[in-house]
């Protein structure tokens, strides 16, 4: 250990200010440099695909030997989104990793440091997921259908894209996964730890409805369609039950709570230590 | 530069930092010395930004840092917890930081190349040793090319190559004019490379001076005399250069040669069962600051117990 040779620091010509559409390319590299985004995502487009073709073609096998009442309760579009309602988890888990990844790993310092108003990292982690989320929850919910739709053809028992409401809940299941993303972001952020964030996620989400079976059915019937996963998935059923908000409005109040966590982490991001 | 002002953080209803005045001068490395738990990581958390001061203020090149439109360029931050994701390369991690000031790809191949990760750049940052791990710090660090540089212990955990690699990079930002300051808790390390001293001991300013002080201030000589006549020789050298103690038939004597105690003995007739000369080390001399601290610290509390 004689000669150490320490060479001088280069030079760096340029300086540029942090600005959100900086922001927005590094949260890009971010998401992307990371196994467990490529997993998530990759899972969640393969159920959505391979769920709805199981689901059709166990309900195509079946159709034959199905009681009157089971073929009337029956809808081509609903066991086609089957795949749907399992994506969701790894979309909404995913969201919630993108930011308390970074405080379980420490990396939330390093952001911070270069990001000290903060808030654009919050806004650009939306940005980004959102519309990642978007851009392959699309094509993945139409090749499902059409992949779906296909097997029940077999049986005659598919229903056209163009029949009402079809495009609807096809494009709205994409929206409603990206929407469930965000609210898992929102969540994240809020509660800062992965563990706690996954349970208070799911916990909302899928342990609240059954709950709220313990409640008068009266009571039940008036608060159930305002619970985030019933609402948002109004957008996807065809036909509209007895106690459901319609397609939009159930979407827009899972929008609205999406918003309101994502409202509540802003101003907590902001205000707490790091 | 950095300047912190009467900087105070509480965590709950315990003071980290309490009422921390300091000024880092440009071309120099400072040190920030003080035990472990005695808030140097806290103090630079503070300046970061990444913590709000409960009272007081800290500026960064004049600013407070996240007033700094381009913050990576004014202050390089190395934070003693990692903070990089585990599943992330060190290349990608460079890059994804670099692009929030667009800082060009080439400058993270560049620094890569200064810290000597290349080979493992493409590996994911959880696999890296702790060593590693410092230089990709110290490679973030050093991205937008700063005016300052804080570094919250970075020897730890480097190879004896490693921690000399560090201490010349540090002067040399230095002598760039770079402001440098860098946290240890070891007062050895610090005396190889800072020029100045902030010490701190329980959140508290224990001393701001220069290296050279501090070793002058720890180096003062003391003589450790044994005499069965301990009273008679403390009249004669007086009572501001000897106490008495910590033996009954013991002295501890300043500011004389062992030599001149002895001489002095001998004239008086005065019989000397042992006469040794002590130098206390930096570490002790740290030691001894901190220890006061503590003391301090706890007495005062107990005080306003006693009041309350």
């Amino acid at each position: 250990m004689s000669s150490v040779v320490v060479p001088a620091v280069p030079r760096l010509a340029h300086t540029g200010r942090v600005t959100q559409a900086r922001v927005i390319r590094s949260e890009w590299t971010k998401l992307w440099s990371l196994r467990s985004t490529r997993y998530s995502i990759g899972a969640a487009l393969l159920l959505t695909i391979g769920v709805a073709a199981l689901a059709c073609g166990v309900v195509a096998h079946h159709w034959p030997h199905m009681s009157l009442q089971d073929r009337q309760d029956f809808h081509p579009l609903e066991v086609n989104l089957a795949g749907v309602q399992i994506a969701q988890l790894a979309i909404g888990v995913l969201g919630v990793l993108v930011i308390t990844g970074e405080y379980s790993t420490g990396m939330i310092r390093a952001t911070m440091t270069a990001v000290p108003k903060r808030l654009p990292v919050l806004w650009a982690k939306a940005i980004v997921y959102g519309l990642v989320v978007l851009a392959l929850a699309t094509p993945a919910t139409l090749i499902a259908f059409a992949v779906g739709q296909s097997i029940l053809a077999r049986q005659h028992i598919d229903v056209a894209f163009t029949h009402p409401g079809v495009a609807r809940a096809v494009f709205g299941a994409a929206l409603y996964l990206t929407t469930i993303g965000l609210f898992g972001l929102g969540i994240g952020a809020i509660v800062r730890n992965t563990a706690g964030g996954i349970a208070a996620f799911a916990g909302i989400l899928f342990v609240l409805p059954p709950l709220m079976n313990v409640l008068p059915t009266s009571w039940n019937n008036a608060a159930s369609p305002y619970l985030p996963l019933i609402a948002g998935q109004a957008v996807m059923a065809v036909t509209r039950g007895a106690h459901q908000l319609g397609p939009w409005t159930g979407l827009g109040l899972l929008c609205a709570y999406a918003a309101a966590a994502l409202a509540v982490a802003s101003i907590l991001l902001v205000r707490r230590d790091t | 530069m950095i300047v912190a002002e009467a900087l105070t953080k509480d965590y709950g209803d315990k003071r980290a930092v309490d009422d921390l005045s300091f000024t880092v001068r440009p071309g120099l490395v400072t040190g920030f010395l003080g035990p472990n738990g005695s808030g140097k990581s806290t103090t630079m958390r503070l300046i970061l930004g990444l913590d709000a001061p409960t009272s007081g203020r800290v500026r960064v090149n004049g600013k407070a840092y996240r007033d700094h439109p381009a913050p990576l360029h004014e202050v390089g931050a190395l934070l003693e917890a990692r903070s990089v994701h585990t599943g992330r390369s060190a290349y990608n991690h460079l890059v994804a930081l670099a692009q929030t000031h667009g800082i060009p790809k080439s400058r993270v191949d560049d620094l890569i190349d200064l810290v000597g990760l290349r080979d493992v750049a493409r590996k994911r940052a959880g696999q890296f040793s702790l060593g590693m791990g410092q230089r990709l710090g110290i490679a973030s660090a050093l991205l937008g090319d700063p005016d300052t540089v804080i570094l919250d212990e970075p020897v730890n955990g480097l190879d004896p190559e490693g921690i000399h690699w560090i201490r010349n990079l540090l002067r040399g930002l230095a002598g760039e004019g770079r402001t440098v300051f860098v946290s240890s808790h070891l007062m050895s390390e610090m005396a190889l490379t800072a020029d100045h001293l902030v010490v701190i001991g329980r959140g508290r300013l224990i001393a701001d001076t220069s290296v050279d002080q501090f070793i002058d201030m720890a180096s003062a000589k003391r003589i450790r005399v044994r005499t069965p006549e301990v009273n008679r020789l403390h009249s004669l050298l007086g009572s501001d250069r000897a106490t008495l103690g910590p033996e009954s038939d013991a002295l501890e004597v300043h500011g004389l040669s062992s030599e001149q105690v002895g001489d002095l003995a001998f004239r008086h007739g005065i019989p000397i069962h042992e006469l040794t000369s002590q130098q206390a080390s930096l570490e002790e001399a740290f030691m001894n600051l901190t220890t006061e601290a503590v003391e301090f610290a706890s007495e005062r509390s107990s005080q306003e117990g006693v009041a309350a």
